[in-house]
Protein backbone atom coordinates (compact mmCIF):
# COMPACT_ATOMS: atom_id res chain seq x y z
CA UNK A 1 0.00 0.00 0.00
CA UNK A 2 1.81 3.30 -0.99
CA UNK A 3 -1.57 5.62 0.03
CA UNK A 4 -4.60 4.94 2.20
CA UNK A 5 -7.46 7.24 2.42
CA UNK A 6 -9.35 6.82 6.17
CA UNK A 7 -12.25 8.57 8.08
CA UNK A 8 -9.47 10.46 10.38
CA UNK A 9 -6.44 10.81 8.02
CA UNK A 10 -4.95 9.79 4.84
CA UNK A 11 -1.21 9.53 3.56
CA UNK A 12 0.66 8.86 0.39
CA UNK A 13 4.13 8.21 -0.72
CA UNK A 14 5.69 9.93 -3.78
CA UNK A 15 9.41 10.37 -4.40
CA UNK A 16 10.18 9.33 -0.77
CA UNK A 17 8.27 11.38 1.01
CA UNK A 18 5.43 10.30 3.01
CA UNK A 19 2.44 13.11 3.57
CA UNK A 20 0.04 12.29 6.26
CA UNK A 21 -2.78 14.92 6.76
CA UNK A 22 -5.19 15.03 9.59
CA UNK A 23 -8.44 15.45 8.81
CA UNK A 24 -10.83 14.27 11.70
CA UNK A 25 -13.39 17.44 12.32
CA UNK A 26 -13.72 19.58 14.35
CA UNK A 27 -10.01 19.78 15.40
CA UNK A 28 -8.27 16.30 14.77
CA UNK A 29 -9.28 15.01 18.45
CA UNK A 30 -7.37 11.82 19.16
CA UNK A 31 -10.15 9.15 19.63
CA UNK A 32 -9.91 5.54 19.32
CA UNK A 33 -10.79 6.28 15.30
CA UNK A 34 -7.90 8.33 14.41
CA UNK A 35 -5.77 5.65 16.70
CA UNK A 36 -6.61 2.94 14.83
CA UNK A 37 -5.55 4.89 11.43
CA UNK A 38 -2.60 6.08 13.32
CA UNK A 39 -1.68 2.35 13.89
CA UNK A 40 -2.43 1.42 10.27
CA UNK A 41 0.02 4.10 9.25
CA UNK A 42 2.57 3.04 11.63
CA UNK A 43 2.49 -0.43 10.53
CA UNK A 44 2.34 0.89 6.96
CA UNK A 45 5.86 3.12 7.57
CA UNK A 46 7.49 0.11 8.93
CA UNK A 47 6.46 -2.12 5.99
CA UNK A 48 7.42 0.77 3.45
CA UNK A 49 11.05 1.81 5.72
CA UNK A 50 13.10 1.31 2.54
CA UNK A 51 11.79 3.67 0.40
CA UNK A 52 10.23 6.59 3.02
CA UNK A 53 13.29 9.14 3.34
CA UNK A 54 11.29 12.00 4.92
CA UNK A 55 7.44 11.66 6.89
CA UNK A 56 5.63 14.85 7.21
CA UNK A 57 2.72 15.22 9.06
CA UNK A 58 -0.05 18.08 8.65
CA UNK A 59 -3.57 19.55 9.19
CA UNK A 60 -6.00 19.93 6.29
CA UNK A 61 -8.38 21.85 9.02
CA UNK A 62 -8.33 25.39 9.27
CA UNK A 63 -8.34 25.18 12.57
CA UNK A 64 -4.91 23.59 13.14
CA UNK A 65 -2.86 20.71 13.91
CA UNK A 66 -4.78 19.06 15.99
CA UNK A 67 -6.66 19.76 19.68
CA UNK A 68 -5.04 16.81 21.98
CA UNK A 69 -6.89 13.68 22.95
CA UNK A 70 -10.71 13.34 22.38
CA UNK A 71 -11.92 14.27 25.79
CA UNK A 72 -15.83 14.06 24.55
CA UNK A 73 -14.88 10.14 23.75
CA UNK A 74 -12.83 9.83 26.92
CA UNK A 75 -15.76 11.04 29.13
CA UNK A 76 -18.44 9.06 27.32
CA UNK A 77 -16.79 6.05 27.54
CA UNK A 78 -15.70 6.40 31.05
CA UNK A 79 -19.79 6.38 31.94
CA UNK A 80 -20.91 3.12 34.17
CA UNK A 81 -17.30 2.04 34.39
CA UNK A 82 -15.65 1.06 38.01
CA UNK A 83 -12.60 3.20 38.54
CA UNK A 84 -10.57 -0.16 38.24
CA UNK A 85 -12.21 -0.25 34.73
CA UNK A 86 -11.72 2.96 33.79
CA UNK A 87 -7.81 2.90 34.42
CA UNK A 88 -7.79 -0.75 32.44
CA UNK A 89 -9.56 1.47 30.00
CA UNK A 90 -7.51 3.75 29.72
CA UNK A 91 -4.10 2.47 29.87
CA UNK A 92 -5.06 -0.05 27.15
CA UNK A 93 -5.27 3.49 25.19
CA UNK A 94 -2.07 4.77 26.24
CA UNK A 95 -0.26 1.14 25.52
CA UNK A 96 -1.60 1.66 22.39
CA UNK A 97 -0.97 5.60 21.18
CA UNK A 98 2.55 5.41 23.03
CA UNK A 99 3.16 2.24 20.51
CA UNK A 100 2.75 4.25 17.67
CA UNK A 101 4.41 7.55 19.47
CA UNK A 102 7.38 5.06 20.00
CA UNK A 103 7.51 3.89 16.13
CA UNK A 104 7.72 7.31 14.97
CA UNK A 105 9.75 8.69 16.85
CA UNK A 106 12.51 5.89 16.00
CA UNK A 107 11.44 5.22 12.55
CA UNK A 108 14.66 5.52 9.95
CA UNK A 109 12.83 8.39 7.99
CA UNK A 110 13.29 11.72 9.03
CA UNK A 111 9.81 12.84 10.75
CA UNK A 112 8.34 16.58 10.34
CA UNK A 113 5.26 18.08 12.08
CA UNK A 114 3.88 21.09 9.92
CA UNK A 115 2.04 22.87 12.46
CA UNK A 116 -0.59 25.57 12.11
CA UNK A 117 -3.13 26.81 14.40
CA UNK A 118 -3.39 24.95 17.63
CA UNK A 119 -1.17 22.32 18.70
CA UNK A 120 -2.99 21.20 21.90
CA UNK A 121 -1.99 18.39 24.44
CA UNK A 122 -1.96 15.43 22.79
CA UNK A 123 -1.52 17.40 19.51
CA UNK A 124 1.74 18.47 21.07
CA UNK A 125 3.02 14.94 21.81
CA UNK A 126 2.39 14.01 18.25
CA UNK A 127 4.45 16.81 17.11
CA UNK A 128 6.99 16.17 19.77
CA UNK A 129 7.43 12.46 18.43
CA UNK A 130 8.46 13.78 15.05
CA UNK A 131 12.13 14.73 14.31
CA UNK A 132 11.53 18.86 13.21
CA UNK A 133 8.69 20.82 14.15
CA UNK A 134 8.31 23.49 11.21
CA UNK A 135 5.50 26.08 12.70
CA UNK A 136 3.07 28.89 10.92
CA UNK A 137 3.69 31.86 12.67
CA UNK A 138 -0.26 31.81 13.92
CA UNK A 139 0.46 28.69 15.30
CA UNK A 140 0.23 28.07 19.13
CA UNK A 141 1.53 25.37 21.37
CA UNK A 142 0.13 24.67 24.90
CA UNK A 143 -0.07 21.33 27.67
CA UNK A 144 -3.64 21.83 29.38
CA UNK A 145 -3.86 19.16 31.19
CA UNK A 146 -3.83 20.03 34.50
CA UNK A 147 -6.79 21.62 34.24
CA UNK A 148 -8.14 18.62 34.34
CA UNK A 149 -6.18 17.11 37.54
CA UNK A 150 -4.37 15.06 35.32
CA UNK A 151 -1.11 15.07 33.12
CA UNK A 152 -0.12 14.88 29.38
CA UNK A 153 -0.62 11.11 28.90
CA UNK A 154 0.88 10.69 25.17
CA UNK A 155 4.84 10.81 26.09
CA UNK A 156 4.86 14.81 25.99
CA UNK A 157 6.67 15.08 29.41
CA UNK A 158 9.26 13.38 28.55
CA UNK A 159 10.01 14.16 24.88
CA UNK A 160 9.61 17.83 25.68
CA UNK A 161 12.25 17.34 28.30
CA UNK A 162 14.55 15.59 25.84
CA UNK A 163 14.08 18.82 23.44
CA UNK A 164 14.13 22.07 25.54
CA UNK A 165 15.44 23.13 29.22
CA UNK A 166 13.39 21.97 32.66
CA UNK A 167 12.16 25.58 33.35
CA UNK A 168 10.71 25.33 29.76
CA UNK A 169 8.78 22.23 30.26
CA UNK A 170 7.39 23.94 33.70
CA UNK A 171 6.38 26.73 32.64
CA UNK A 172 4.34 24.62 30.21
CA UNK A 173 3.02 22.05 32.22
CA UNK A 174 2.31 23.82 35.46
CA UNK A 175 0.54 26.89 34.32
CA UNK A 176 -1.05 25.23 31.46
CA UNK A 177 -0.33 28.75 29.12
CA UNK A 178 -0.40 28.50 25.70
CA UNK A 179 2.85 30.18 23.66
CA UNK A 180 3.03 31.31 20.53
CA UNK A 181 5.19 30.16 17.43
CA UNK A 182 7.89 32.83 18.35
CA UNK A 183 7.96 31.75 21.62
CA UNK A 184 8.27 28.06 20.77
CA UNK A 185 11.41 28.71 17.99
CA UNK A 186 12.77 31.00 20.71
CA UNK A 187 12.72 28.21 23.35
CA UNK A 188 14.04 25.53 20.72
CA UNK A 189 10.57 23.54 20.51
CA UNK A 190 9.87 24.46 17.14
CA UNK A 191 12.95 24.62 14.65
CA UNK A 192 11.57 26.20 11.83
CA UNK A 193 9.14 29.54 11.83
CA UNK A 194 6.93 29.86 8.07
CA UNK A 195 4.85 32.61 7.13
CA UNK A 196 1.00 32.22 7.37
CA UNK A 197 -0.25 29.20 5.83
CA UNK A 198 2.84 28.49 4.30
CA UNK A 199 3.83 25.39 7.17
CA UNK A 200 3.83 22.54 4.61
CA UNK A 201 5.44 24.31 1.74
CA UNK A 202 8.41 24.83 3.99
CA UNK A 203 8.26 21.35 5.35
CA UNK A 204 8.13 19.98 1.82
CA UNK A 205 11.22 21.73 0.71
CA UNK A 206 12.85 20.54 4.17
CA UNK A 207 11.97 16.55 2.97
CA UNK A 208 13.04 17.43 -0.16
CA UNK A 209 16.78 18.32 1.43
CA UNK A 210 16.42 15.34 3.91
CA UNK A 211 15.81 13.08 0.76
CA UNK A 212 19.02 13.82 -0.57
CA UNK A 213 21.01 12.27 2.50
CA UNK A 214 22.41 8.79 2.46
CA UNK A 215 19.58 6.45 4.27
CA UNK A 216 22.27 4.42 6.71
CA UNK A 217 23.90 7.87 7.73
CA UNK A 218 20.52 9.79 8.04
CA UNK A 219 19.00 7.43 10.15
CA UNK A 220 22.42 6.36 12.74
CA UNK A 221 22.53 10.43 12.76
CA UNK A 222 19.03 10.15 14.45
CA UNK A 223 19.35 7.00 16.43
CA UNK A 224 22.13 8.67 18.17
CA UNK A 225 20.86 12.43 18.41
CA UNK A 226 17.47 10.93 19.31
CA UNK A 227 17.16 8.87 22.59
CA UNK A 228 13.53 7.58 23.23
CA UNK A 229 13.57 8.00 26.94
CA UNK A 230 11.57 4.68 27.40
CA UNK A 231 11.64 4.58 31.05
CA UNK A 232 10.46 7.90 31.60
CA UNK A 233 7.80 7.32 29.56
CA UNK A 234 6.53 4.54 31.32
CA UNK A 235 6.15 6.42 34.47
CA UNK A 236 4.42 8.75 33.07
CA UNK A 237 1.76 6.57 31.67
CA UNK A 238 1.83 5.16 35.42
CA UNK A 239 1.94 8.55 36.84
CA UNK A 240 -0.96 9.45 34.31
CA UNK A 241 -3.03 6.61 35.38
CA UNK A 242 -2.83 7.00 39.22
CA UNK A 243 -3.92 10.80 38.75
CA UNK A 244 -7.17 9.10 36.47
CA UNK A 245 -8.65 7.54 39.00
CA UNK A 246 -9.58 10.67 41.15
CA UNK A 247 -13.11 11.77 41.14
CA UNK A 248 -11.47 15.25 40.71
CA UNK A 249 -10.61 13.86 36.93
CA UNK A 250 -14.37 13.05 36.17
CA UNK A 251 -15.49 16.50 37.48
CA UNK A 252 -12.95 18.16 35.44
CA UNK A 253 -13.61 16.20 32.18
CA UNK A 254 -17.70 16.65 33.16
CA UNK A 255 -16.54 20.27 33.11
CA UNK A 256 -15.35 20.23 29.90
CA UNK A 257 -17.46 18.26 28.47
CA UNK A 258 -20.64 20.16 29.18
CA UNK A 259 -19.17 23.51 28.95
CA UNK A 260 -20.34 26.78 27.46
CA UNK A 261 -17.53 29.28 28.39
CA UNK A 262 -16.47 31.01 25.76
CA UNK A 263 -12.66 29.63 26.22
CA UNK A 264 -13.45 25.98 27.09
CA UNK A 265 -9.97 25.47 25.52
CA UNK A 266 -8.06 27.85 28.02
CA UNK A 267 -6.88 26.88 31.16
CA UNK B 1 4.88 54.64 25.87
CA UNK B 2 1.45 54.21 24.47
CA UNK B 3 -1.60 54.98 26.66
CA UNK B 4 -4.24 52.90 27.55
CA UNK B 5 -6.65 54.74 24.79
CA UNK B 6 -3.96 53.97 22.43
CA UNK B 7 -3.76 50.01 22.91
CA UNK B 8 -7.82 50.53 22.69
CA UNK B 9 -7.86 51.88 19.64
CA UNK B 10 -4.93 49.44 17.89
CA UNK B 11 -6.92 46.82 18.95
CA UNK B 12 -9.90 47.66 17.50
CA UNK B 13 -8.47 47.87 14.57
CA UNK B 14 -6.45 44.93 14.65
CA UNK B 15 -9.92 42.94 15.15
CA UNK B 16 -11.38 44.46 12.32
CA UNK B 17 -8.81 43.76 10.26
CA UNK B 18 -8.33 40.45 11.08
CA UNK B 19 -11.90 39.22 11.00
CA UNK B 20 -13.05 41.38 8.16
CA UNK B 21 -15.39 43.35 10.16
CA UNK B 22 -15.75 46.75 9.13
CA UNK B 23 -14.31 49.38 12.11
CA UNK B 24 -16.68 51.44 12.21
CA UNK B 25 -19.05 48.56 13.67
CA UNK B 26 -16.46 47.58 16.74
CA UNK B 27 -17.05 49.70 20.36
CA UNK B 28 -14.69 49.03 23.31
CA UNK B 29 -17.57 48.05 24.96
CA UNK B 30 -18.52 45.43 22.37
CA UNK B 31 -18.59 41.62 23.44
CA UNK B 32 -16.09 40.83 21.35
CA UNK B 33 -17.03 37.23 21.02
CA UNK B 34 -20.41 38.19 19.99
CA UNK B 35 -19.90 41.67 17.91
CA UNK B 36 -17.09 38.96 15.98
CA UNK B 37 -19.24 36.50 16.28
CA UNK B 38 -16.10 34.63 16.85
CA UNK B 39 -14.82 31.15 18.98
CA UNK B 40 -12.56 30.42 21.78
CA UNK B 41 -10.00 28.84 19.29
CA UNK B 42 -10.79 32.50 17.11
CA UNK B 43 -9.84 33.92 20.32
CA UNK B 44 -6.47 32.27 20.27
CA UNK B 45 -5.92 33.78 17.11
CA UNK B 46 -6.56 37.20 17.92
CA UNK B 47 -4.71 36.71 21.07
CA UNK B 48 -1.90 35.74 18.69
CA UNK B 49 -2.07 38.48 16.16
CA UNK B 50 -2.13 41.18 19.63
CA UNK B 51 1.12 39.32 20.70
CA UNK B 52 2.32 40.08 17.39
CA UNK B 53 1.45 43.43 17.03
CA UNK B 54 2.35 44.78 20.60
CA UNK B 55 5.41 42.26 20.92
CA UNK B 56 4.46 41.24 24.33
CA UNK B 57 3.57 37.59 25.27
CA UNK B 58 0.19 37.33 26.35
CA UNK B 59 -0.78 34.70 28.69
CA UNK B 60 -4.05 33.24 28.05
CA UNK B 61 -4.98 32.69 31.51
CA UNK B 62 -5.49 36.55 32.09
CA UNK B 63 -7.73 36.88 29.87
CA UNK B 64 -10.35 34.21 31.20
CA UNK B 65 -13.46 36.09 31.70
CA UNK B 66 -12.51 38.85 29.55
CA UNK B 67 -14.98 39.53 27.02
CA UNK B 68 -14.81 43.36 26.34
CA UNK B 69 -12.23 45.37 24.04
CA UNK B 70 -11.58 47.64 26.85
CA UNK B 71 -10.76 45.66 29.79
CA UNK B 72 -8.42 43.69 27.01
CA UNK B 73 -6.90 47.12 26.58
CA UNK B 74 -6.20 46.94 29.91
CA UNK B 75 -4.68 43.87 30.22
CA UNK B 76 -2.32 44.34 27.65
CA UNK B 77 -1.42 47.77 28.87
CA UNK B 78 -0.30 45.95 32.31
CA UNK B 79 1.94 44.33 29.97
CA UNK B 80 3.87 46.93 27.61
Amino acid sequence: MREFRGQSLSWQLAGGVCELALHREPANEIGTALLVELEQFAAALEALQNEVCAVILYSRLRRGFCAGADLRELYQRMQGLTVEQRIAGVRQFLERIHAVLNRLDTAPATTIAAVHGICFGGGLELALACDVIVADRMARFCFPELRLGIIPGFGGIPRLKRDVGNAVVRDLLLTGRSINAQRAHAVGLVAQLAAEGKALEVARATAQQVAKFDPVTRAAAKQFIKPVPYEELRREMDIFCELFARPVVDEGLRKFVESTAALPYLP
Amino acid sequence: MRTVEQTLEEILNLAAEHFRVPRTQLSPDDDFFKTLRIDSLQALELLTRLEQHFGVELPDYEFQGVTDFRTLADRIQARL
